[in-house]
């Protein structure tokens, strides 16, 4: 069945997953029972799709610039976020730094908690079970696979999101962005950079 | 951005068992493996780390998946793992850590 067929929704007789089955049915029972509404259902939808990774860069960007800032991001990064006008409910953040010394990268082995609130919808490499099962093992070797290497001298941190909090990768500002302005530096911080299975770099700059 | 209702609220006062750790106590995961909702990893009981933050007081998940008030919360904390430790193969730094939440129920203390 091609993509197109199944956008128009026409032609598909593909019996439903059992986790689609299991979504369908409880949106459903939820709607009849009137504890949520098609319009709420909707609306957190909307919320939803419209966050990116663009606020988590603002956020680093920032940083970058803003040394209280950066150090209140890194005492209490919910609090810190709310002061810099972003709405993040439900958010409990965590933001650890990366540094000449230490690298940090985010996993949750136990499912997908992701930042959703700052970043958006998760890659669907992190929610798969190879890079889940193999971060925390041999995070170098995957690192390497997204083209990273950390360097023999740098130790590593990983983070596995295992319950309430959610993580950011603090990345370290490039040498080469002396002078830049904070709309500038947040076009290199990308998605990956704050997972952290890559790390900004100033020829990323339109 | 839409206004959304019902969005989840994390109450942060939570009646909580007393805290027993403190910022670098060393602990141990407990090895045992009951049935149900845990977020505990299977690839961390039994291992012995180091407190790294006190995260506040959470709904036990276990009971919060059963449909139950998850109360009286227990304290949520940071766990440090040295990464050689945890996997006896493995080919990083010694210095290499993976960092874990762990509610209080899962730990013992571990003298230094």
């Amino acid at each position: 069945m091609s993509d197109a067929a199944e956008d128009k929704g026409l032609g598909d007789y593909r019996p439903l997953s059992y986790f689609q089955l299991m979504e369908v049915s409880l949106r459903e029972l939820l709607l009849e029972k009137g504890i949520v509404t098609d319009a709420q259902v909707q609306a957190t939808l909307e919320d939803m799709r419209a966050r990116g990774p663009e606020a988590g860069a603002r956020v680093v960007a920032r940083a970058w610039t803003d040394p209280g800032f950066k150090a209140r991001l890194l005492e209490n990064g919910t609090r810190a976020c709310e002061e810099f006008g972003l709405d993040v409910p439900a958010l409990r953040l965590v933001v650890v730094e990366n540094t000449p010394q230490v690298h940090n990268v985010i996993v949750c082995t136990l499912c997908s908690c992701y930042p959703r609130m700052l970043l958006g919808l998760p890659p669907d490499w992190y929610k798969s079970g190879n890079y889940r099962s193999r971060v925390v093992r041999e995070p170098r070797a995957v690192l390497a696979e997204f083209g990273l290497r950390v360097p023999d001298h740098v130790s590593l941190r990983v983070h596995d999101s295992t319950a309430d909090m959610r993580y950011l990768v603090l990345p370290m500002r490039p040498a080469q962005t002396a002078g830049w302005g904070e709309a500038q530096l947040a076009q290199i911080v990308t998605r990956d950079c704050m997972i952290g299975v890559a790390v900004p770099k100033a020829s990323d700059s339109l | 951005m839409p206004q959304v209702a019902n969005r989840p609220q994390y109450p942060t006062d939570h009646p909580s068992v007393p805290v027993r750790f403190a910022v670098g106590d060393r602990v141990r995961v407990r090895k045992t493996y009951p049935l149900g909702h845990i977020r505990t990893p299977y690839y961390i009981r039994g291992h012995a780390g180091v407190v790294e933050r006190l995260c506040g007081n959470y709904p036990v998940p276990e009971e919060l998946a059963q449909m139950r008030s998850g109360l009286p919360a227990q304290p949520l904390y940071r766990v440090r793992f040295l990464q050689r430790e945890v996997w006896p193969d493995y080919a990083g730094r010694a210095e290499d850590v993976v960092e874990i939440e762990i509610f209080q129920h899962w730990l013992e203390p571990l003298s230094a």
